[in-house]
């Protein structure tokens, strides 16, 4: 490939004189596949846009723009560190603002997929690096010295060898002068050098979070505010036929109620039918709506239930696969000169979001501008559907990003941003529009339940040789329901001679898309408790069984399987995997998984009571996230939450489907988590020459089949379905 | 109704229908924003306040019934935000998204008041209504005896 546009040309700092006399500094910046290979690998190719900023004061407090938005994964803390380290600044006297959205000024402004980290390891060192550059020059300028006789220290230039001395933000004004460097060649800390990067750091708002002090969506509060609900079919989907809003719009502190009806091609994820009722407060509305009656048009979706899929799934699951997603070697044959196979049947459910923060947005509608507050996770995409929508100009739109009481993948879309502008509009006041949380539960884009249906053989010497996975999933034709999709070099292809993977799909008008891990926290599931099975099949310990399954690693696979081992024996060693006895009861699991660039293993320690009550007793992580882990502090807080969320899935949540319909809508249904569930996680992360990834995501994966494993273990019952709660776990 | 009650030390006068959760009047009335809504049926103490120095969820509560009483917000837990619990969640930067931490606070500000000491099986039991989508149980543990240690429940 010939690189079109080499690095440096586009590379650039912009400066600028900034009001007050600071430094303006805006980076131009290379997109993800570009920072995420191994350095070796970087291919010079174009493609840099705008996207940090950075400004020092004369007082020398530096003030860092955080630009994406913040939903609890520490991103707010974690870019301003790379920034301020190479920039050499003590992390005291960095301020931490956050952005609007400002897609010119910082290109990718979003949360997901764990890739904040890869995109910007390099992108914010280098703006740190370049702005510290520039304060070395404007220094050694004015000494008239050359600037590679200064070095840096906590915010002020030294020239050692005439004993000056000048603060940043003595340089200010010196610096705005400064030609910038070239950010492709601008020169970065050793790692050995580094003050901030590798430090255990405290969020920047987590002195606000314990004082009580607004920062949420809900908590946003702009003038002449009204509060309002919109209310949907129960189906989803279900259009609006009439609403008795001349009624409700008599209710006390109700100012207006109306029907508003989306575009008829919107999809689940646009703006759909509804009720609005707008009033001076949000219990007044939620009084108000008790009284509401609405005809709904149910449309089609009404069909739709979870026992209907399981049926279509078992009459699929006799058929061949509709379509085969890969074919390597002869499984059929392999199956059939197998010593042991196995046959199983796997499911796992609908699950929610449920972020505790329910969906809300406050948006003021004036003069044909739009203004939104809102905790999104993708504030360009919500900017591009309300503008859609609405048929209004993106420049006419403004979203300024709040932090959001939880994300998990719920905020990736803005089906509630769009609901609030329409209201807002219509109704001619700003509106906060705060879904109850029984909207929340019944109108999200859930986790899609799936069926795989497994054969594998294993040989007389106990290798993995045969699979076969016929996996029911949802969609239409060979168009997945959004994360209902299956790669086909998912593991394990490629590490089994004979592989063939086939997918059938059932249609569905239940909205679903990603959530944590989307993908993999099913598929680590199934993959990982079906290679259990094999393992014990063929008599062999669960971990040197997976140890020589990535040994027989094949060119095309999707992981690097070195990593993968480094990380299983480490927990193997950390957890004291095969050694002592446990007692009766008390088992443990072994599990890995590979997503999000980042490679974890997991064991899980379990003891199920003779009635089949589960506690954890304890898990064990190891990590493989590159050679940096930026923040220990929040990265192992992340890690163990990712865990325990896996967990927490396994254990109790599932939401099932009746007459289109969710049947759950609030935490006495849909069971999360609590303290006392909670087992100790133990983190480890194993530093390794690769660039640092990122750690929203890939910890969760593995905990669910490192638990429904232990359990196997402890009882030698297999869980080949979730959620746990209600599954006769009993022994004697 | 008009209905008068101390918040925070602070005398508040409102006027809103007898019905009202206590929880919308600290937030749309009164402007106090940390306390939050999470679920409207107590089942996850995001609302948690002191009434009458009993933990309380503020969903539930309906105005019509603090009539007089004495009603604590995480905004009036301590003058500078310097109570040993709000130091110690500091101190281990518990909070992931943060939403639900004030009412975690709040619970565990009730349980030091009696069990100045408590051990991990008196806060399963406090704690048990609290849900932290984030999963920071750990770290509330931990941060709960470090301010139990440091005379929280003074």
């Amino acid at each position: 490939m010939t690189p079109r546009d080499p690095v440096g040309r586009r590379e650039f700092l912009r400066v600028s004189a900034m009001a007050g006399g600071g430094v303006l500094i805006a980076a131009y910046l290379p997109s993800l596949d570009r920072v995420t290979r191994p350095a070796s690998a970087r291919a010079p190719a174009g493609g840099y846009e705008p996207n940090a900023y950075v400004s020092i004061a004369r007082d020398g407090t530096v003030t860092i723009t955080a630009k994406n938005p913040e939903i609890g994964q520490g991103v707010k803390t974690m870019l301003p560190m790379l920034i301020a380290d190479e920039l050499d600044v003590e992390w005291g006297r960095v301020r931490v603002e956050q952005a609007s959205l400002d897609t010119a000024k910082y290109q990718e402004q979003w949360a997901g997929g764990s890739t904040a980290t890869p995109i910007n390891w390099l992108p914010m060192r280098r703006v740190g690096a370049a702005a510290r550059a520039m304060l070395v020059a404007a220094a050694a300028r004015s000494w008239n010295v050359s600037p590679a006789s200064c070095t840096t220290k906590a915010g002020v230039v030294y020239h050692a060898p005439s004993g000056r001395q000048l603060a940043y933000g003595d340089l200010t004004g010196a610096a705005a002068g400064i030609a910038a460097p070239d950010l492709a060649t601008v020169a970065l800390k050793d790692p050995r050098d580094f003050t901030i990067i590798g430090k255990p750091t405290r969020g920047v708002d987590t002195r606000a979070i314990v004082t009580g002090r607004p920062l949420y969506g809900i908590d946003v509060s702009v003038p002449g505010m009204k509060y309002a609900s919109y209310v949907k079919c129960p189906v989803f989907g279900g259009r609006v036929g009439s609403a008795n809003t001349d009624d409700l719009k008599r209710q006390p502190g109700i100012t207006d109620a109306f029907v508003v009806h989306g575009p008829a091609d919107a999809p689940l994820s646009g703006l759909l039918d509804g009720v609005a009722i707008v009033g001076d407060g949000w219990w007044a509305v939620q009084t108000a709506r008790e009284k509401l009656r609405v005809a709904w048009d149910e449309g089609d979706t009404a069909q739709q239930s979870s026992e209907g899929f399981a049926r279509q799934a078992a009459q699929l699951s006799a058929q061949a696969p509709q379509r085969s997603l890969r074919n390597d070697g002869d499984a059929q044959a392999a199956l059939g000169g197998a010593a042991h196979v196995v046959e199983a049947a796997y499911y796992y459910p609908f699950i929610s979001h449920a972020t505790l923060e329910p969906q809300n947005c406050t948006a003021s509608y004036r003069g044909g501008k739009l203004e939104l507050w809102a905790p999104t996770q993708t504030p360009a995409s919500g900017r591009a559907l309300v503008a859609k929508t609405l048929g209004m100009k993106e420049d006419d739109i403004v979203i300024h990003l709040t932090r959001g009481g939880g994300g998990f993948g719920r905020r990736l879309n803005n089906d509630y941003l769009v609901e609030a502008a329409a209201v807002a509009r219509q109704a001619g006041v700003p509106v906060k529009l705060l879904w109850t949380r029984e909207d929340d539960m019944q109108h999200d884009f859930y986790r899609p339940a799936g069926f795989h249906y497994f054969k594998g053989g294993v040989d007389a010497a106990g290798k993995l040789v045969a699979w076969t996975d016929h996996f029911v999933t949802f969609g239409q034709g060979d168009r997945y329901a959004p994360s209902a999709n299956i790669s086909p070099a998912e593991f394990p292809a490629r590490f089994i001679p004979n592989f063939s993977l086939g997918a059938s799909t059932i249609p569905l008008g239940v909205p679903t898309g990603a959530l944590r891990a989307p993908g993999s926290n099913a598929i680590a599931f199934v993959m990982q408790s079906f290679i259990d099975e094999l393992a014990h099949a063929a008599g062999r310990d669960p971990v040197q069984f997976r140890l020589d399954l990535l040994a027989a690693v094949q060119e095309g696979a999707a992981m690097d399987a070195q990593r993968m081992r480094g990380v299983l024996q480490l927990v193997a060693e950390k957890s004291g995997w095969g050694q002592g006895t446990l007692a009766r009861g008390t088992g443990r699991g072994v599990a890995f998984h590979f997503s999000h660039r980042g490679y974890f293993a997991e064991v899980v320690q379990a003891t199920v009571s003779k009635a089949g009550a589960v506690v954890v007793d304890k898990v064990w992580v190891a990590g493989d996230i590159g050679s940096q882990i930026i923040n220990p502090l929040n990265a192992e807080s992340q890690a163990q939450g990712a865990v325990l969320d896996g967990l927490s899935e396994a254990f109790g949540q599932q939401i099932t489907i009746r007459g289109g319909r969710a049947e759950q809508s609030n935490f006495d249904a849909y069971r999360l988590m609590r303290m006392r569930e909670a087992p100790p996680v133990d983190v480890q992360f194993l530093t390794t020459d690769f660039p640092p990834t990122g750690l929203g995501e890939p910890a969760l994966p593995p905990a669910v089949a490192a638990l429904c494993n232990a359990i196997f273990d402890a009882t030698g019952k297999r869980v080949r379905s979730l959620p746990l709660s209600g599954q006769d776990l009993s022994w004697s | 109704m008009r209905v008068t009650f101390r918040v925070n030390g602070k005398s508040a006068t409102v006027d809103v229908p007898g019905d009202t959760p206590l929880l919308w009047v600290l937030r749309d009335v009164l402007d106090l924003k940390g306390t939050k809504y999470g679920c409207g049926i107590g089942e996850c103490s995001a609302c948690l306040v002191h009434l009458d120095g009993d933990p309380a969820h503020a969903c539930m509560t309906s105005i019509s019934s603090v009539e007089g009483s004495d009603v604590v917000t995480i905004e009036g837990l301590s003058p500078d935000g310097d109570h040993p619990l709000q130091r110690a969640w500091e101190e281990l930067d518990v909070p992931q998204c943060g939403y639900c931490q004030a009412g975690q606070i709040m619970a565990a500000a009730a349980l030091l008041k009696d069990h100045p000491h408590p051990t991990d099986a008196d806060i399963d039991h406090a704690m048990d209504g609290n849900l932290c989508r984030c999963l920071t149980y750990g770290r509330i543990r931990e941060a709960i005896h470090r301010a139990a240690g440091a005379g929280g429940g003074q």
